[in-house]
């Protein structure tokens, strides 16, 4: 190697190492402020009740209502979306994949959507629940949140899905499988630790996104019971006291955004043990 | 019990139905099969009788078309929009590329082993189990047993009987090999048909494949695509040479290797080993 070479070389390392750290800096910052600032504010109280009267002014209670409405919206969201997204990304890589424009179509579609801000489907989720003649609602929130996160589960399972080598299916094939029985027994199980990816990256978007359910899922300081009550979400009660004048209600605001953070780290490291555990290398 | 051993038995018999059959000599037979794919004609009005019972060894340079002529015998070129097939493949006088039968069923008529092992997503035991079931056989007992009798065919048992429900990926590329004939001959395929089986594997588990099909063709009628012209020569009752999909000559391979009738193959001979 001569030293103009070596010199190229260092130069790339040490940029790119200067590109990860900073990264994780900067994330690491973002968290260990969020967690300093919501160090007051974050008791027992905070994460088991709902705000009772005055507590927007700084009395008592604390954010249940919205730790509970986000739960059922983004877990409700994402079982909607399994249902609709997995066998979509199914269907487009074993029933498709003779039809490689279609297929390409579809991806494109779906890479579009995903990148349509939250506050359109907002929107679009309004101007459906207004035509329904539903209310603001958990349902609503639901509805909205899905059509939101779809887009993601189905091209996050089928990045997946696409990678697998096509000698699997024609070997599944070759055994005498119909297509559907190699679709849901051998192809999902290939794809699993993507299904999983997918799961998680939904989850995540639907549990943070606060434009969706602005409109939709309506807000209250009551813990939602039925699907057409509004329900209050994270994102929003951390807008709502973060606009507050009173500063012990701002803190509140990011003891409530640890809350979120935390719920996605702990989904997040969930899932990531789960597909460890159930990864095909690794299977019983 | 009682009937756990008929329905062993029945199942003997049909795999002994192979091996008494012997009425005709060629279980399958091709007949003007053009392949294209848009301009370019991959097989060219191909005709072919693969012998029962014996091993056929495709040989040619690559891009010839072997691996195409492979994929009309179990209609896997079904996959495949841009390839236009038309002709005749007749498999126990069932013309399969002109069938109304369910293209699954006639698939189950061939094992198909590739040039890389695809272990299907689950443990050692239910691979093997997988193209049983397919088959309708439900009883566990039935399921053990025909396991293991098909590891043992394909000489695994004894190496995996400990690890049946681990993960496949635990095996090393041979053992996995093996694994997946294993699976394929668990359909009860009647002929396998095997697309350089053997070009990703060290020495002893090639080896060891080839043995295998030494012995298995008692039972199974065996196509084999080969690079290895001294595999086609162990190996071979009958081999087929291709270029630019056509049949060249096929013969006896010590017919063929010894008095190459076209400077094809004899170029072939020189230059593709
Ligand atoms: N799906 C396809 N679309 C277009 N062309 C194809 C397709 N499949 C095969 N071909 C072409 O057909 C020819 C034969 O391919 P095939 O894979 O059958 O060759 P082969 O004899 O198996 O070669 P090798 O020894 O390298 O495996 C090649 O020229 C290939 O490019
Ligand atoms: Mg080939």
């Amino acid at each position: 190697m001569n030293r103009r070479k070596i010199i190229e070389e260092k130069i790339f390392r040490i940029l790119s190492a200067i590109a990860t750290y900073s990264l994780i800096a900067t994330l690491a910052f973002i968290i260990i402020l969020i967690f300093i600032k919501g160090f007051h504010a974050l008791s027992w109280d905070m994460v088991l009740k709902a705000p009772k009267g005055g507590y927007y002014y700084g009395g008592e209670g604390g954010v249940l209502n919205a730790i509970v409405g986000s739960l059922y919206i983004s877990i409700g969201a994402t079982i909607i979306a399994t249902i609709i997204g997995v066998p979509a990304a199914l269907y487009i890589n074993v029933y498709l994949s003779r039809r490689k424009r279609m297929q390409n179509f579809i991806r494109y579609i779906l890479d579009a959507l995903w990148g349509v801000p939250s506050i359109v489907y907002g929107a679009f989720g309004f101007t459906l629940m207004l035509f329904l003649g539903m209310n603001a609602s958990l349902l609503a929130g639901i509805i909205t949140v899905s059509f939101l996160i779809i887009p993601i589960v189905v091209r996050t399972f089928d990045e997946v899905l696409c990678n697998i080598p096509k000698g699997l299916h024609e070997a599944t094939l070759a055994l005498g499988s119909t297509r559907t029985e190699m679709a849901f027994k051998i192809i999902f199980k290939q794809g699993f630790p993507g299904f999983i990816t997918a799961l998680l990256l939904a989850f995540g978007r639907g549990i943070g996104d606060a434009a969706s359910v602005l409109f939709t899922a309506g807000y209250t300081d009551l813990i939602p019971i039925h699907l057409d009550e509004p329900a209050a979400t994270l994102p929003l009660a951390i807008f709502f006291q973060l606009s507050s004048p009173i500063p012990e209600v701002r803190e509140r605001a990011f003891a409530a955004a640890a809350i979120l953070t935390i719920i996605i780290l702990v989904i997040s490291l969930t899932a990531r043990f789960l597909s460890k555990k159930y990864s095909i290398s690794n299977l019983k | 019990m009682y009937l756990l051993k008929e329905e062993m038995m029945t199942h003997n018999k049909m795999i002994n139905i192979v091996d008494t059959d012997i009425d005709t000599d060629s279980i399958l037979q091709i007949s003007n099969l053009n392949v294209y794919a848009g301009d370019h004609h991959i097989l060219k009005n191909v005709n072919l009788r693969i012998p029962k019972n014996k091993i056929t060894v495709l040989l040619g340079p690559s891009g010839c078309g072997k691996t195409t002529l492979l994929k009309c015998m179990n209609r896997l070129s079904d996959l495949y929009k841009e390839l236009d097939v038309s002709g005749h493949i007749y498999i126990e006088n069932d013309d399969i590329l002109n069938t109304y039968k369910n293209i699954p069923s006639i698939r189950q008529k061939m094992g198909l082993l590739s040039q890389r092992p695809y272990p299907l997503p689950m443990s050692i035991y239910k691979n093997v189990a997988y193209g049983l079931k397919l088959k309708g056989i439900r009883d566990k007992n039935l399921i053990d047993y025909n396991i293991e009798r098909h590891l043992k065919e394909v000489g695994l048992w004894d190496e995996v009987k400990d690890r049946l429900h681990n993960s496949p990926h635990s095996l090393s590329i041979g053992q996995q090999q093996r694994l997946c004939l294993a699976r394929g001959l668990a359909v009860k395929p009647r002929i396998i048909l095997a697309d350089e089986p053997t070009s990703a594997l060290d020495p002893i588990s090639s080896k060891i494949i080839e043995n295998l099909f030494k012995g298995l063709k008692k039972h199974y009628t065996i196509v084999l695509v080969t690079h290895v012209l001294r595999q086609a020569v162990r190996l071979a009752d009958n081999v087929i040479f291709m270029s630019h999909g056509e049949i060249i000559e096929q013969g006896s391979p010590e017919h063929l290797f010894k008095n190459p009738q076209t400077d094809k193959l004899k170029e072939y001979m020189v230059d593709g080993n």
